[in-house]
């Protein structure tokens, strides 16, 4: 089993006065090349669990195991190489003179070669649509869409075999957010990587998710397929979370017209739908 | 890790003391700081330990929380109290080679780690039981007769309570910035110093920027609000001494009178 957390428990600046419990009884299980989406509220324990990934925080109580590797262990290197995390904001991190020496900062740590690293770096440029031409440029004097994506390349070129984003499209337009989306999932389909995605956005999740993890108050509330997370979306209310809107609106369209189906989560399939039935 | 350090952090609470007047606890923790340098026999530390304990437990911040703070003061009371156990001169206990322990060193070991210990008690009981905003605005007002001879007293006070501000701020900062480097590869515990020096560039770097980033908004901010310095402006929350700055007083000043007169007149 390739990702597994076993009763998790993480307490915050445990003893003193401002204690607080951030994970309880979290239990996971995650096969490989899989995209998960996690989602909830500000505060639910989302950052704190994908933070357990890669051994930057360790569990209070239980276990996280990666590839079998226990991220209680004191050498987390090869963890750190399999297990990529692109925090949010990351382009706050850039801090080289040029691009490429700064998507080269982890690949040097591995002490690869030269050769390897700049055939790394081009195929992590690549893979999130950059132009070459960057690469010689300091990373302070692009926009921010270009900025988060040399940041996301830094953690690509990494070659992870599971990709963790945290809010990934926080603070860009939709343009850039459906074009840093269209790459991570070219990612996920094109290597095989397991890409954990936390948001905010039910659309988001929706249109990419094969598996949808509900946070609330520091445990797992529904952990299931996206289609069924929101075909009951009172489940998701209760804690203050809804269906993507598009849901809702097939839902009142079916009571006018009870011929459409309802089970319907994003716009482009709401699309299909409604022409299918035009055109019935 | 960075969030361990516990001085210097408030603890919200209902005390009498988070009740008091900030200038009250400013001016009443500076004079305990000079009494304890007044005390010199073991009855008026006694005394003063048992004190400070009371005002510990009557501001309810958590005993363990206190002694928590304590922690990395204990390394230099050790330090200190080593040199003074060997190099005071007097009645000798025990000698090994130039090597000598003497009655008086021991003494005074005890004495200053007492000394110490209360000091930084008292010391962060103000800060524990008082927001970093009433502490500099208690400063602005307590410094305000330098503005006669033209110290900028607002502008200091301005910057001390920004520095403060922001000092969380920048705290989380770098330990979003730490995690990301290390889930990047950077590596900051192996090594020489040089190297150990050098893997913190790709923290200090980003760091800066963000330092820099936060100012200039801040700085476009209050431009925005039309903050102009000192001139003509006025407070919402005015301070106002109340009873509870009564108590505090009276309790503080009237323990340290009798302290003071059991030390120089009964013994």
């Amino acid at each position: 089993m390739p990702i597994k957390v076993e009763d998790l428990y993480y307490t915050y600046m445990g003893g003193g006065p401002f204690e607080k419990n951030a994970l309880h009884d979290v239990n996971i299980e995650i096969d490989d090349g899989t995209f998960i989406g996690i989602i909830g509220h500000t505060g639910s324990g989302k950052s704190t669990l994908i933070q357990h990934l890669n051994g930057i925080l360790k569990p209070t109580k239980g276990r996280v195991v990666i590839n079998g590797i226990d991220t209680k262990q004191k050498n987390l290197k090869e963890l750190r190489r399999q297990v990529g995390i692109v925090f949010q904001y990351p382009e706050h991190q850039l801090f080289e003179e040029t691009v490429k020496k700064d998507i080269s900062f982890g690949l040097l740590k591995q002490g690869l070669s030269q050769n390897e690293i700049d055939e790394r770096v081009m195929a992590a440029i690549q893979s999130v649509g950059l132009d070459e031409a960057v690469l010689e440029k300091s990373p302070f004097e692009l926009s921010g869409g270009q900025k988060r994506r040399v940041a996301i390349a830094g953690v690509v070129a990494m070659t992870p075999q599971i990709l963790v984003l945290d809010e990934p499209t926080a603070g860009l337009d939709p343009k850039g957010r459906d074009e840093i989306f269209g790459y991570i999932t070219k990612l996920h389909k094109d290597s095989n990587m397991t890409i954990i995605l936390v948001s905010h956005s039910m659309e988001d999740i929706a249109r990419l998710a094969e598996r949808v993890i509900v946070m609330n108050e520091g445990t797992i509330f529904m952990d299931k397929p996206s289609k069924e997370i929101y075909s009951q979306p009172e489940e998701l209310e209760k804690i203050g979370l809804s269906a993507p809107q598009v849901t809702y609106l097939m839902k009142k369209l079916k009571a006018v017209y009870p011929g459409i189906n309802e089970n319907i989560f994003t716009v482009e399939d709401a699309a299909k739908e409604l022409a299918k039935y035009l055109n019935h | 890790m960075i969030r361990d350090i516990t001085i210097g952090q408030y603890v919200p609470g209902d005390s009498l003391l988070h009740k008091a007047d900030p200038r009250t606890k400013i001016i009443l923790t500076f004079i305990m700081m000079i009494f304890i340098f007044l005390i010199s026999t073991y009855w008026g530390y006694l005394l003063l330990t048992l004190f400070t304990a009371i005002t510990v437990i009557s501001s309810n911040i958590p005993v363990k929380f206190v002694l928590k703070g304590l922690k990395p003061v204990l390394f230099i009371v050790i330090f200190a109290g080593i040199i003074n156990i060997f190099t005071i001169k007097g009645t000798e206990i025990w000698s090994w080679g130039f090597l000598s322990i003497t009655y008086e060193g021991i003494n005074v070991a005890i004495k200053m780690a007492i000394r110490l210990f209360l000091l930084i008690i008292t010391a962060s009981l103000l800060t524990y039981t008082t927001t970093p905003i009433a502490l500099t605005d208690a400063i602005e007002k307590l410094l305000g007769p330098l503005k006669r001879i033209k110290v900028p007293v607002h502008e200091i006070a301005m910057m001390m309570t920004i520095a403060l501000r922001f000092i969380p701020t920048l705290l989380d900062e770098t330990d979003k910035i730490i995690k990301a480097q290390s889930s990047r590869g950077a590596d900051f515990d192996s090594g020489n110093m040089i190297e150990r020096a050098k893997s913190f560039i790709p923290v200090l770097i980003p760091l800066f920027i963000s330092a820099f980033r936060r100012a200039d908004e801040l700085a476009t901010a209050m431009e925005a609000r039309c903050y102009r310095g000192s001139e003509g402006r006025t407070r919402m929350k005015q301070l106002r001494f109340s009873g509870s700055d009564a108590v505090v007083t009276v309790i503080t000043v009237a323990f340290m009178t009798w302290v003071l007169l059991m030390e120089y007149v009964l013994f």
